[in-house]
């Protein structure tokens, strides 16, 4: 036997052993769903390396609920390596000694859960990633023995459709089949031919037909509805003081009521400053339904998707000159590429956050929840490695004080957090000291989960006004420059009040007056959508919202 | 959409305060408020629960203008605890009501926007509903209409419903819901594979304004504007039925035949199907003008009845 | 329920006739501010209660702000609160200035 094909002969043992599982029963590479359990046993080694594919949209739950089936006796101390620890079942296997360690990157819903198994000890943790940090691992040291993945529909072949949310799905195949390891596609159907080709057949080894369609959250849903006249103003003061200081047509929003309040604006506050064509043009984005208007008032030019939205698969259809489409014309989004796209090729990352400390760091930990990053740290941090310039990477460049030669500077993308100064229940947003280095300090983690470190951070939005850090030259004038717009949290009364007038003085922090902007005039009103019906009117009807969010 | 959003007179009737509709319902400056808030008449029962209480209560009442023609006017505020009656909210709606007796306005308007009564203060609102029920039947056995305009957040639900019955007219928009028992309350009585409170487009189908209106429960359907409820509102007032036997018994027969027509039916679908609507499942989705010509080829909608 | 109360010299009376106003809703997040000129035009008074206890030095920051920029003298501010947000509360202020200066 030949020393260089081991990884290559266990491979075929696995999928051979999988098969006799299924023997008499699988139609070419079909498996019925009442098989799933036999298949995994067959297929699984302790230890291995496993991929439950669980995307932000789209869950492989049907392989997730036999994986918790199987006998800890025979599956067992698996490490996870997912993008998504989202469904119960995803902690579930941790519960029973099925699977023992965990890499991963975003666990919005079981935030709490997560928190006290690795409290408990249930859970050994890797690292809590970015998504592109762990798909790079995917390809170096956390390359997937199995992975466990969903689509809409395959034929017998095993040529998979993944339908809009393609998400992961690429990125996870490319990583398993292509380094001996052995793919499991569940999907919602089996079909004759499917609409399109995402993943090539020979790259799926079992294809499960599942027992109900996988489970999709509209996660990027904002009822207009539900805007405040505080967002309102902040979303003013972001498009006047931000967008059109800087020209920004690249960009990438955060999945906030302020960055919707800011998509709702353009067609009206931000036609009326005339900034049409001249900025938010060229978008990283999910499918936001409150981009409707946006885009039907001319002012997108294209959007690239890290996956869809519930609704949105009519519309995206019918606007291919804007999303990225396939010979069939649904979407076909890829988180990998999108990601990489919000990172290299966009000039502003904007979105925002739970907790803001006087350096700027901030996360969306609390004590009692890991909430995970998912894709912010990626948008939201300045590229090394970025090369080309554009206007608004320059200008934020030379703000940020560039010394020597003009050839030679390096620019900045800009890094934008937009937050009210008080969430909900009146919890402040700015604070002394992140709870993330509480947890961390808890759980044992040497890095505190830190989602955009304040070095990244270059401007902050609240309804008090915008703080520029890149023109701050020391600590000092950054943290007076944050206290500045912290309002009456108790970090903002504890301001250096005639500090602040001079930075004030200086531009780097600018009040809605500065900006030219009457609070009072910041009104729902001026929202180009105040409903989810009125976003159904500006798609024509072909925007079609989940059930929860209809009131009509 | 941009030139709708700029006009004022289509400002958002479901999004407006209790004040902002009577303000744009009425005749400029013609408003008059009785019990306002300036007396600080508010509930003596919140603040042995630690609730917050509101100047007016939640009931704005007063005398104005519509078209020229003098008016009696309260709106519910559905914002402040759900819009529901309490002691003082009910009792200011009891008393424009008889002050309707003496003033024979040429019309009372009751902008309805209430969950029903208030829980805090039961055994108060579950009498101010049937004293304000009592006080209609008297005010219209005098002439006077008593229109009914639906159309908030809250819908008109519990005893608003049962008041809105006893209205001579009632206008409804798209969002406004009428009903008895909320989808909660029924959900939980009788289980969510009755009635699942969660699904909206269920809830609308089966309490929402198109519903109502094409079952002959409401009398009018209004663009969700301040404008279209103030057109709606000059339009019943003007036929308004007279409150006499032969109203009831008209009221009576319709009723009765609208159970032997659609007592079967598990869905409103089924109940639009039989009322000759084409395509049932599209009726959501249509706007306020083609549900109007909608209407407008159908017989059972538009009734003499009440 | 905790009742604050504070009082404000002005140098003298807000501009307009208005003699009474009120804006905002008693809802979660929100509040309701009815203002009356009634006082002295060099006074100025504000008396709140909210369900939320222990936010007094909030209050009275907001408050102290709002005197310094709208100048409300001879108004009698009442706040029947919601358990609004300070900036919410400011708006809202604000607001009812604007309406009394009509």
């Amino acid at each position: 036997m030949n020393e260089w094909r081991r990884e290559r002969a266990a491979r075929e043992a696995r999928i051979e052993a999988g098969r006799a599982q299924v023997e008499g029963k699988a139609e070419g590479k079909v498996v019925p769903a009442d098989r799933v359990v036999a298949l995994l046993e067959a297929i699984l080694r302790p230890g291995d390396r496993v991929c439950l594919e669980g995307d932000n949209q789209k869950q492989a739950d049907c392989l997730a609920r036999g994986l918790v089936q199987c006998d800890p006796a025979r599956v067992h101390d698996l490490h996870m390596v997912q993008s998504g620890v989202v469904l119960p079942e995803h902690l579930d296997v941790f519960e029973t000694g099925i699977a023992r360690r965990l890499d991963y990157s975003y666990s919005g819903p079981q935030g709490a859960r997560i928190a006290r198994m690795l409290y408990g000890g249930q859970i050994e943790l890797g690292a809590v990633h970015t998504y592109l940090e762990l798909f790079a691992r995917y390809f170096v040291d956390l390359t997937p023995n199995v992975a466990l993945i969903a689509g809409v529909s395959a034929d017998r072949d095993g040529n998979l459709y993944t339908g809009p949310n393609t998400e992961d799905t690429p990125t996870v195949v490319e990583a398993t089949a292509f380094k001996n390891g052995v793919v499991v596609a569940q999907v919602n159907e089996i079909v004759d031919r499917v609409p399109r080709v995402d993943i090539p057949g020979d790259r799926i080894d079992f294809v499960v037909e599942a027992d109900k369609p996988f489970y999709v959250e509209p996660l990027f849903t904002r009822d207009p509805a539900a805007m405040t006249e505080t967002q309102i103003l902040i979303a003013m003061m972001a498009i006047k003081g931000i967008y059109a200081e800087y020209g920004v047509r690249r960009l990438n929003h955060g999945i906030g009521f302020g960055t919707a309040a800011i998509e709702l604006l353009l067609p009206t506050y931000g036609e009326r400053l005339g900034l049409k064509g001249e900025i938010a043009t060229h978008w990283a984005l999910n499918p936001h339904p409150t981009l409707i208007p946006a885009i039907e008032s001319g002012w997108v030019r294209q959007v690239h998707c890290f996956g869809s939205e519930v609704g949105m698969d009519r519309y995206i259809r019918e606007r291919p000159d804007i999303f990225f489409t396939g010979a069939d014309g649904s979407l076909r989004s890829n988180r990998a590429f999108c990601q990489t796209a919000g990172l290299y090729a966009c000039d502003m990352f904007i979105g925002a956050t739970l907790q803001i400390d006087l350096a700027g760091h901030s996360s969306t930990v609390t004590q009692s929840r890991v909430a995970g990053f998912g894709g912010a740290p990626n948008m939201g941090s300045d590229p090394h490695g970025r090369r080309h310039p554009s206007d608004t990477w320059m200008k934020a460049g030379r703000e940020a004080g560039g010394v020597g030669d003009p050839s030679l500077m390096r620019g900045r993308k800009l890094v934008v957090q937009l937050v009210e100064t008080f969430g909900d229940g009146l919890v402040p947003t700015f604070v002394e000291r992140l709870d993330a280095m509480e947890l961390a300090r808890k759980i044992g983690l040497e890095l505190a989960p830190v989602m955009i470190y304040g070095d990244d951070v270059t401007h902050i939005v609240t309804e008090e006004g915008i703080a520029n850090l890149l023109l701050c030259r020391d600590a000092d004038e950054r943290e007076q420059a944050i206290r500045g717009v912290a309002g009456y949290t108790e970090i903002g009364r504890g301001r250096d009040r005639a500090k602040v007038e001079e930075l004030r003085g200086r531009g780097i922090i600018r009040r809605p007056e500065d900006l030219g902007i009457e609070p009072l005039d910041a009104d729902r009103s001026l929202l180009a959508a105040r409903s989810i019906k009125d976003l159904v009117h500006w798609s024509g009807g072909l925007y079609e919202p989940p059930a929860k969010f209809r009131n009509w | 959409m941009i030139d709708r959003l700029a006009d004022p007179t289509s400002a958002s009737w479901y999004e407006a305060s209790a004040r902002a509709r009577i303000d744009g319902l009425l005749d400029a400056g013609g408003f008059r408020e009785f019990v306002g808030p300036e007396q600080r008449r508010m509930s003596p029962h919140l603040p042995l629960f630690d609730l917050p209480r509101a100047f007016d209560d939640g009931m704005v009442v007063g005398e104005g203008i519509l078209d020229g023609r003098p008016v009696l006017v309260a709106a519910q505020e559905g914002r402040f605890m759900g819009g529901a009656f309490g002691e003082v909210h009910g009792a200011k709606l009891v008393g424009l009501l008889r002050a309707a007796r003496q003033r024979k306005p040429a019309a009372v308007l009751i902008l309805f926007d209430t969950g029903g009564v208030r829980l805090q203060e039961a055994n108060a609102g579950e009498t101010a509903i049937a004293e304000v029920m009592r006080a209609i039947a008297e005010v219209r056995a005098l002439g006077v209409p008593v229109i009914g305009l639906i159309g908030g957040r809250a819908g008109a639900y519990g005893g608003g419903g049962l008041i809105a019955g006893t209205c001579s007219r009632l206008a409804v928009s798209e969002s406004g819901r009428i009903s008895v028992s909320g989808p909660e309350v029924i959900e939980t009585n009788r289980g969510a594979e009755e009635f699942d409170s969660r699904d909206r487009a269920l809830v609308w189908r089966t309490m929402g304004g198109k519903h109502r209106r094409l079952t002959g429960g409401a009398d009018a359907f209004a663009d969700d504007t301040v404008a279209a409820f103030r057109a709606a509102a000059l339009n019943l007032i003007g036929r308004a039925p007279a409150f006499d036997l032969a109203t009831l018994e008209a009221e009576q027969a319709r009723l009765e035949q609208r159970l032997a027509r659609f007592g079967d039916c598990r869905e409103a679908t089924e109940i639009w199907s039989r009322l000759g609507v084409n395509d049932p499942a599209a009726v959501p989705a249509t706007t306020a003008s083609a549900f109007d010509a909608l209407l407008s080829g159908l017989g059972e909608t538009t009734h003499d009845a009440r | 329920m905790e009742k604050l109360s504070f009082r404000h010299a002005t140098p003298g009376p807000l501009p307009g006739r208005k003699s009474q106003a009120i804006t905002g809703v008693v809802a979660s997040g929100n509040l309701e501010i009815l203002l009356e000129r009634v006082l002295e035009p060099t006074v100025c008074t504000v008396e709140i209660e909210t369900p939320i206890r222990g936010y007094g030095d909030v209050w009275e920051a907001v408050i102290a702000d709002f005197v310094a920029r709208a100048r409300p003298g001879g108004l009698r501010i009442t706040i029947n609160d919601g358990g609004a947000r300070p900036d919410t509360v400011s708006l809202r202020l604000l607001q009812g200035a604007r309406l009394m200066e009509v």
